[in-house]
């Protein structure tokens, strides 16, 4: 009965409960760590430590007026919302969890996260043509162009380890680094540029420019309200977790314990274990990164993404390439 | 192109080093107060609720002289002067309207007699809007507020009942001209 093979129906209500109620408490977690960085105290009101903040802000999400614009053009300002947590949640599918945990082990995993991260473009893009508004037209064209360039040397930037690990299966990789070590040594570049490109295609601070609220109001979710601005809101922070549990497979020996110190007795147990600490240590960096940098202009980040990151993702392809037919493998 | 390389550098280093500085932080004291559950420190000349004091002598200290009200940038305030046996002034009624009030504490300034003060007490809200509304009998408190031994009448030369003119302080008796005749 309690025999975890991957994909099985208990596995997938599991692993879909656990990210949909992570990504809400996500939302109070982020205010409450941003503000103990800034010297604040965050939400601490609603439940111990303000733990059901959410849930407040989710009904207040709900009761709130679902209003579509008159301008504004119906179906694509309704569908656009809808794209964003379905997408990141059809990514998460792929990302093993433990051994035997996980919801889908498909020989192209990785390509199957950055074909479903791709598609989330789609949400930002059709949300601010079809709000009809000039902020929210400036914010879809910026979320266009910023997740497209960023999307090219995304993917580049992994090609190295998938030369080291031979294989695109993300399980597979993960035991390829149990094997050989961590990829964060040999691929520190490749790491670097993924963890970048990975916060400008989430469109997390610093690379927020889509939403941008000094320069152009909200960005392309600037008509939206209620239930599907939630929708927005609750997509951006499943790519987090996405984002955030992707780095420690590719690059931090996923759910084996590090250099094998306090390996649990249980390989599921254990294996749970270091993947969600992992997962949460890269979700504090993430938050880390909001509290403390600051928004690069447009123009710099696209010289950014053209001019240095995508040769540097290439020399990083180059190199170890090269090294890899070196020692004659 | 060596040049270039360092600046990139010298970027990457600057923002390790703020989020190095930033994570810091998360090691230091929140300055906030949780005010409902803990009062904030109120400085003594914060200007907050309006009120009306009485002189070491128990009487009210405002003797209606309506530059309160004349100073009020938004005409909050209204009273009406009346006079009692003794011939002191006084407000028949006085009245300020805490929704118009901006607490700018120009009525404090201009009050000849320290009677209107404003006091560090900030917490004003009402449910309903006449509420807001303040009658004389809501401010008048029964101390001397700032001013502990200021009494306008011991000082001033206008005569009551039982001080004559001449009999305030540092004032002298008045004197008859005819008497200065040689």
């Amino acid at each position: 009965m309690f025999e975890f093979v991957v994909g099985s129906p208990l596995n997938i209500a599991l692993i879909l409960g656990a990210v949909l109620v992570t990504a809400a408490l996500l939302i109070w977690v982020e205010r409450r760590v941003l503000g103990f960085l800034n010297e604040r105290l965050g939400p601490n009101r609603v439940g111990p430590f303000g733990i059901a903040q959410s849930l407040a802000d989710v009904g207040k999400l709900i009761t709130k007026e679902d209003w579509v614009p008159p301008f504004a053009d119906k179906l694509p300002f309704i569908v656009a919302p809808i794209i964003v947590p379905v997408v990141m949640l059809l990514s998460f599918a792929v990302i093993p969890i433990a051994p035997g945990i996980g919801i889908m082990d498909l020989n192209v995993g990785l390509l199957w996260v950055f074909a479903m991260a791709g598609l989330g473009a789609y949400s930002a893009m059709l949300g601010g043509l079809a709000s009809n508004n000039k902020f929210s037209l400036l914010g879809g064209l910026r979320a266009a162009g910023q997740m497209i360039s960023y999307e090219v040397f995304m993917g580049i930037s992994i090609l190295g380890v998938v030369i080291l690990s031979d294989s695109f299966n993300l399980r597979e990789i993960v035991e390829a680094q149990h094997k050989n070590g961590w990829y964060v040594f040999p691929q520190f570049i490749g790491f670097i540029i993924f963890v970048i490109a990975g916060l400008a295609e989430t469109k997390r601070w610093p690379f927020d420019l889509a939403e941008g609220e000094s320069e152009i109001i909200s960005g392309f979710n600037t008509e939206y309200s209620g239930m599907k601005f939630g929708l927005f809101f609750v997509g951006e922070y499943i790519g987090m977790l996405v984002l955030s549990a992707l780095i420690p497979v590719l690059f931090f020996g996923g759910w084996y314990a590090p250099f094998g110190w306090l390996e649990l007795p249980n390989a599921i147990i254990s294996g749970i274990f270091w993947m969600c600490a992992k997962t949460g240590c890269w979700i504090f960096f993430f938050i880390l990164v909001r509290a403390a940098l600051v928004r690069p202009r447009y123009d710099q980040l696209m010289n950014y993404g053209w001019l240095v990151m995508l040769p540097l993702s290439l020399v990083n392809v180059l190199v170890t390439g090269a090294v890899v037919l070196a020692q004659g493998n | 192109m060596l040049a270039a390389l360092g600046k990139q550098l010298y970027i990457i280093w600057s923002q390790i080093v703020t989020l190095w500085l930033v994570f810091m932080h998360i090691f230091k004291k929140a300055d906030t107060v949780e005010y409902p559950d803990q009062m904030p420190y109120m400085f003594p000349r914060w200007r907050g609720r309006i009120i009306l004091s009485r002189d070491p002598d128990g009487e009210e200290r405002c003797v209606a002289c309506n530059l309160c009200a004349v100073a009020c940038p938004v005409d909050c305030i209204a009273l009406q002067k009346t006079e009692d046996q003794n011939g002191r002034w006084y407000p028949e009624f006085f009245r300020i309207n805490f929704s118009r009030c901006i607490m700018c504490g120009f009525c404090e300034e201009a009050c000849p007699t320290h009677a209107i003060q404003l006091t560090p007490d900030f917490e004003m809200a009402e449910y309903v809007r006449q509420d807001m509304v303040w009658e004389k009998e809501d401010m008048l408190i029964s101390g001397t507020g700032k001013y502990h031994d200021y009494n306008f009448y011991k000082i001033a030369g206008k005569s009551i009942g039982g001080k004559g003119k001449g009999e305030a302080r540092n004032e002298l008796p008045p004197i008859d001209r005819r008497s200065l005749l040689p």
